[in-house]
């Protein structure tokens, strides 16, 4: 089972990941956008913890019915330089009140923790080449910030400053 | 001016200790080079043709006398003895270690000042005029916004990594001299029927190899909402600007390609959204930011000095200056005065350390220890009282930052073109030397009045080559240096993109070339015209005509003249 971390600790992961055409087991699965799409109503009669992989270009706002399904939501970073997915995490945390797990998938690099932390994410699949112990260490390089977020609705200056 | 309260210093020295852990990251090989390269980016640090270049933000262009001794402090300790003021009031060093940048943050975050932000795809400085709060023109104080923007802007979780960069610029007066229109969003304050503070919103302006001119997509936006119609623009440009192409990917291509209507829909509907939210501007946050910004003590019977007038009849020299580098100041007895980066033979912009110190000087004698950089590559003492004048031209003169060319063709916005850049097809200093070199009498610069010269290297338009009264645009042809010469731009209120003359010219027959496009207009002008006016009455045709009929030994290139800068290259 691979690693990740949650709520800035590194646990194993439970949740399994499969081929769109190859039938899904039993427990947790992250599925693709594409197969949510085709086998809606099917997996929604599984009745097991259901994730679902969303492209970067994908618009939040047309989720909004199919999010109460979902344990997680799993955020695609292509590219590290490539940001959309911190929009659309700030999106499901603050506009659409998404509770369940938001996880950073793809080219998840420590240098940007940070950044996806304050935008809403929770989980990091931090990509396999790299130590999830040093990245833990992106989490406390900054203490305080100026910015509103989905980790703080108030700007510093609201803040007793 | 602002001062750092902890929240400020700490956020600062944290990231200072962010870089440096990065940087050995970098160098024990952790991070790769493309890993590192956006995050080098976001704290200022290129690398280019010899060496490391390290961009430090001057936020909005203001500077206390303590930061510009650090800043001479750093070219003598850790770079070669001279720093470049460019168009966006930051200042670039050409010779730094990478090594030792984190030092050289270090030394920064001492006097309130950092690297945050100065290049990479995130929003940039924020750029403002040069005469906020001393412009007779002025009818609200950009600094306070610019501040205010500044920290909404700094280490912004989701606007870190954008399609590209993003430049905001803020101007409060009625004359736009902050390029306001040509930044990816411009920024006008005014009062709306109720007198109530606001903005006027314009988008998708910018220069590079696709220049447009920014539309206006708010004409009355209310202090209050300031940051979150900001937050919206850049939430709709972040999820869809384009990210295929990095010549594609900045807003104004968005903006075009959606339509002005249609992207200010996108913009108004997400808007609707937060505009009630945390980022909600409380007036109580506008005044306690204004606070820092109160004017100096000036002194009440300034403007009753005496001896202003008689030194101007007596000396010519002092009285030129005046007339060129001294700007008025909204308080009677004050002026505005230029600190000329343009001494010929000097890359423009480029600044020593020991004038560095002598410029801090003066500023804590004369302007109440305040400096401002310009978007014109000059320093700027504000608040100087006219009695003062006079000896301060004295020592401007000693240490040659008293050229009186202010508003002139030797005024030039210069980028560092191919002695530096490693992007450029050409190089831009060369030229601005032989322009200096051709156009050497003060008396014919006057004759030609007020000119904009603008000088790029390459398309990317660092010199806002298509925004200057006369542009010129550096062009690689198999390996040779030719540039494209375009006439009739402006970067101000008259925004307008210049109309290329015709065929490039070769190196050496620049400032011919630009020697017959004047002498055109010398035979044209109307009384009193400047050379733009004339160009719009008149049109590119009668340039165009003559700029190019020359004897024929002249269209050969010849020989290039020594043009390269002794201390640069020896050092
Ligand atoms: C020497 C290293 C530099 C590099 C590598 C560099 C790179 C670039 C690039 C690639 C662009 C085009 C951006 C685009 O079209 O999207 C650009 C634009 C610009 N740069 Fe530089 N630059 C450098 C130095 C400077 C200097 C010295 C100045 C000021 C004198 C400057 C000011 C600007 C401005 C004002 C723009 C125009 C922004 C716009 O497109 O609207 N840069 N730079
Ligand atoms: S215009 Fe081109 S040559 Fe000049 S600094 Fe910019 S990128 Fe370099």
């Amino acid at each position: 089972m691979a690693r990740i971390i949650k709520n800035r600790q590194i646990i194993e992961d439970h949740w399994q990941t499969t081929a769109d055409d190859v039938e899904l087991p039993t427990g947790s699965v992250l599925i693709s956008w594409a197969r949510w799409n085709r086998e809606r109503a099917a997996l929604l009669a599984r009745d097991e913890p259901l994730g679902v992989q969303l492209p970067n270009t994908t618009n939040i706002a047309d989720l909004t019915a199919d999010l109460p399904h979902w344990q997680v939501v799993a955020l695609e970073f292509p590219k590290f330089a490539d940001g959309r997915a911190y929009s659309q995490a700030r999106l499901l945390r603050e506009r659409y009140g998404y509770q369940g797990e938001i996880r950073a998938v793809g080219d998840v690099l420590r240098d940007q923790l940070a950044f996806m932390a304050r935008s809403g994410f929770d989980a990091f699949a931090v990509r396999a080449d790299r130590s999830l112990e040093d990245a833990l260490a992106a989490f406390s390089e900054f203490s305080e910030s100026y910015q509103p977020a989905a980790d703080q609705p108030l700007p510093l200056y609201r803040r007793g400053r | 001016m602002y001062q750092y309260d902890q929240y400020d210093q700490t956020l600062v020295n944290e990231r200072v200790a962010q870089f440096r852990d990065q940087v050995q990251r970098y160098l024990a090989g952790e991070l790769t080079d493309d890993e590192f390269r956006p995050l080098r980016l976001m704290n200022g640090l290129y690398l280019q043709r010899h060496a490391p270049m390290l961009r430090i933000a001057i936020p909005y262009g203001l500077l206390s006398t303590r930061q510009l001794r650090t800043l001479a402090y750093i070219a003598r300790r850790y770079d070669r003895g001279y720093g470049h003021f460019t168009t966006r009031q930051n200042i670039q060093y050409n010779w730094p270690k990478l090594e030792e940048t984190p030092d050289i943050l270090a030394e920064l975050a001492q006097v309130e000042m950092h690297a945050i932000q100065t290049s990479g795809n995130c929003i940039r400085n924020v750029t403002a005029d040069h005469l906020s709060g001393v412009a007779p023109d002025e009818r609200e104080d950009p600094r306070i916004y610019c501040e205010i923007i500044r920290q909404w802007s700094t280490f912004h979780p989701e606007f870190s990594y954008l399609p590209r960069k993003f430049k905001i610029a803020v101007t409060g007066a009625a004359h736009d001299r902050a390029a306001a229109q040509v930044h990816d969003i411009g920024l006008n304050l005014l009062h709306n029927a109720e007198g109530e503070i606001g903005f006027r919103v314009l988008v998708g302006g910018g220069l590079g190899r696709t220049p447009i001119i920014g539309q206006v997509i708010r004409e009355f936006l209310p202090q209050r909402d300031l940051l979150s119609y900001l937050e919206a623009i850049l939430r709709v440009y972040n999820q869809y600007g384009r990210r295929d192409n990095i010549y594609k990917a900045r807003i104004k291509i968005l903006v075009k390609a959606l339509g002005t209507a249609h992207f200010r829909e996108q913009v108004e509907t997400e808007w609707g959204y937060i505009k009630d939210s945390g980022l909600t501007l409380d007036t109580a946050e506008v005044e306690r930011v204004r606070r820092y910004f109160t004017p100096p003590p000036y002194e009440p019977d300034a403007a009753g000095d005496p001896g202003f007038e008689p030194w101007q009849q007596d000396d010519p020299a002092f009285a030129a200056w005046v007339r060129h580098n001294v700007a008025d100041h909204k308080v009677a007895g004050y002026r505005n005065v230029f600190v000329a980066l343009k001494t010929p033979g000097v890359a423009p912009g480029d600044l020593t350390a020991d004038q560095m110190d002598a410029v801090a000087d003066l500023a804590d004698r004369y302007s109440f220890g305040q400096i401002r950089v310009t978007h014109h590559q000059n320093l700027l003492l504000p608040d100087v009282r006219q009695a003062d004048l006079y000896p301060l031209w004295n020592a401007l003169a000693a240490q040659k930052l008293a050229t009186p060319v202010i508003g002139t063709l030797a005024d030039m916005i210069c980028c560092p073109g191919l002695d530096f850049c490693s992007l450029a097809s050409a190089s831009s200093l060369a030229i601005a030397h032989q322009i200096n070199e051709k156009f050497d009498r003060l008396d014919d610069l006057y004759d030609l009045g007020e000119l904009r010269l603008n000088l790029s290297g390459c398309m990317n338009a660092c010199g806002h080559h298509h925004v200057g009264h006369i542009g010129i645009l550096g062009v690689d042809k198999k390996g040779e240096e030719w540039y494209q010469i375009s006439l009739g731009g402006s970067s101000e209120n008259d925004v307008t993109l210049g109309d290329i003359l015709g065929p490039s010219v070769p190196k050496a027959e620049v400032a011919n070339t630009l020697e017959r496009v004047l002498h055109v207009y010398v035979e044209q002008r109307q009384d009193g015209e400047r050379f733009l006016d004339t160009f719009r009455r008149i049109g590119l045709d009668p340039f165009r005509a003559r700029a190019y009929i020359a004897k024929p030994e002249a269209i050969v290139p010849r020989k290039p003249r020594a043009t390269q800068q002794p201390a640069v290259e020896a050092a």
